[in-house]
């Protein structure tokens, strides 16, 4: 698509898109492409020369038996996370979308905790669950059950899928209830009017007419897990006990800054790049389809 | 929406369901904020020795004082200037540089116009997650830790604003442009009395967005702000914990929590339209 009017000059656009450029420059690309010749290389001990190993890193990476481990647990956590929250999300969203008044007060009430940063997030689901004084944590041992997240892999994970899951209802919320208000009551009442009841209306008319906005959040959503809960793990974890909750993302800042290991910290940046253009061709590709139709 | 009266809405004991249904919903979004604010209005003895008191207590103005004037490591009102000048930074700067760049691509036939937009095209794929240990290396040889350009600068380089705004200009009617330059007007006397007022609407959505993408972030200021007077309130949190086994003060870091939550919600809250609008622009 072009303009059909535009205005003459060469140099004032090119000193237009010069802050662009320069900023896009300096601070995306090349990084980005350091990455990837970094991860050609292995830096001797003393950060004083760098051995080139070609794919040596990856091969590397893909036989580490941690390495697998991460990628199995940051499936699992961003399966959970995205199950949890749109789970969630959706079930508000139906009911309140079921309300004539007062769906606006519930939304202004459910929408604000997107505001809340994820490390902050993680700061206060560690504080209910702490060993010493979370209240959750001592409640539960009221009922005879010893809360201990930081000796207990399976309990770390869901409180790092919990945390993350919390603050990303709202944004799901949102989508969902706008994708369920944009489906034309008559389509509904006609369907109840033949005696089609509350399960056989969602099952038959509302879930395929909310497909597109289902698929949207789940590209969406695991892009999140994957990216933006490091702080959640960072702050209640630090990726333990035993690797339990290390996301792929977490690997990269550990083993970059934590343990200095550059070749395999841009391998494994590398390998990111290529799942997180991969999700986001999905994402446009399925965008580019709803347009045309 | 709801003008119409339907025959599948709720009502009754139906209705109180739904209405319970939802309530306990926003009870279980609510609780844990609930427990932060009353956790930063009691005194740390109450804390430590469990259950904590789930009212609010009466160190309110103790514990707030405390956090913003002392902290732990760094006083808090500092770290809330630091997440502001760098929430303001990042807004502001992305929007000021997308806006002339997709000006630029927009209204102008320039060499290397096609090749400029796919190199920003490709930004929008890449969080700075992916590439933080050379763009790590890259601020630290230009002598920018624990700088405010070091905190703004990488989180500007993306290029969905200026894809935002390209869109968005795409749909100005031409016979803006004709009109000004039939007018003598040049460009940018065009950009400035007609583009920039128009698109108005647009740029207030926007800004919330980043306002909040800004002050939320945590990775970025962990690595590059090791002075504890640049620390960003976000990532500042963590550091007030302390090391090995000795027991955290829980008031205060609650407060800082609090604190530090405080903003983006008014931001959110207080311009939800905005908000909306902007959340469903930025994702088209």
């Amino acid at each position: 698509m072009e303009k059909r009017v535009t205005f003459k000059g060469i140099w004032l656009p090119l000193l237009l898109v010069l802050p662009q450029i320069l900023i896009t420059a300096i601070f995306f690309f090349y990084p980005a492409g350091q990455a990837i010749w970094q991860s050609l290389f292995i830096p001797d001990p003393f950060g004083l020369s760098m051995q080139w190993v070609g794919l040596g890193n990856f091969e590397y990476l893909l036989s580490d038996r941690y390495y697998r481990a991460s990628f199995v647990t940051t499936a699992i956590f961003s399966i959970l996370v995205t199950v949890v929250s749109m789970g969630v999300a959706l079930y508000l969203a139906i009911l309140a979308d079921r309300l004539i008044k007062g769906s606006g007060t519930y939304r202004t009430l459910l929408i604000w905790p997107y505001a809340v940063a994820p490390a902050v997030a993680g700061v206060l689901w560690l504080f209910m669950f702490n060993t010493r004084v979370g209240v959750v944590t001592w409640y539960l041992g009221l009922l005879g059950y010893d809360w201990n997240h930081v000796l207990n892999e399976g309990e770390a994970m869901g409180l790092v899928v919990v945390a993350s899951a919390w603050g990303r209802i709202s944004y799901n919320f949102l989508f969902f209830l706008a994708g369920l208000q944009a489906i034309p009551r008559s389509v509904i009442e006609a369907a109840a009017i033949d005696g089609a009841h509350f399960w056989t209306r969602f099952r038959t008319i509302v879930w395929p007419l909310l497909s597109p906005t289902t698929f949207f959040l789940l590209v969406v959503n695991i892009i999140y897990a994957f990216f933006e809960t490091f702080g959640v793990i960072h702050t209640i974890t630090s990726g333990g006990p035993q690797q339990a909750t290390t996301i792929l993302v977490y690997k990269v800042y550990s083993d970059g800054f934590v343990g200095q290991d550059l070749g395999s910290s841009a391998a494994q940046s590398v390998i990111l790049l290529v799942i997180v253009s991969l999700l986001t061709v999905i994402q446009f590709k399925y965008i580019e389809r709803r347009v045309h139709y | 929406m709801a003008e119409q009266t339907g025959m599948v809405e709720k009502r009754g004991a139906g209705l109180w369901l739904t209405h319970l249904g939802l309530i306990i919903g926003v009870a279980f979004i609510f609780f844990p904020i609930w427990l932060a604010f009353v956790a930063s209005t009691v005194s740390q003895p109450e804390i430590v020795r469990p259950p904590m008191p789930l009212l609010p207590g009466d160190q309110f103005f103790e514990n707030y004082s405390k956090a913003l004037t002392a902290g732990i490591n760094a006083p808090v009102a500092l770290m809330l200037g630091n997440s502001l000048f760098m929430a303001l930074g990042i807004a502001i700067g992305k929007i000021a540089i997308s806006l002339l760049s997709a000006f630029a691509i927009v209204y102008f036939k320039f060499p290397g116009k096609k090749l400029f937009f796919w190199l920003i095209f490709l930004t929008l794929m890449l969080p700075v997650e992916v590439r933080i240990v050379p763009t790590y290396e890259v601020i630290a040889n230009f002598g920018m830790l624990n700088s405010y350009q070091g905190l703004i600068l990488p989180l500007i380089a993306s290029a969905t604003a200026t894809f935002l705004f390209r869109q968005f200009f795409m749909t100005v009617p031409d016979e803006l442009a004709e009109a000004a330059r039939v007018d003598g007007a040049g460009p940018m006397r065009f950009f400035f009395d007609i583009l920039l007022p128009m698109s108005r609407t647009n740029i207030a959505a926007l800004f919330v967005i980043l306002f909040i993408y800004g002050w939320n972030q945590y990775l970025w200021p962990l690595l590059i702000t090791t002075d504890p007077s640049m620390n960003t309130i976000v990532m500042g949190i963590k550091q007030m914990f302390p090391s090995g086994d000795d027991i955290a003060d829980w008031p205060v870091i609650m407060a800082t929590s609090i604190l530090a939550m405080i903003p983006p919600v008014i931001v959110v809250v207080g311009m939800q339209k905005l908000f909306i609008r902007g959340l469903v622009e930025s994702e088209k």
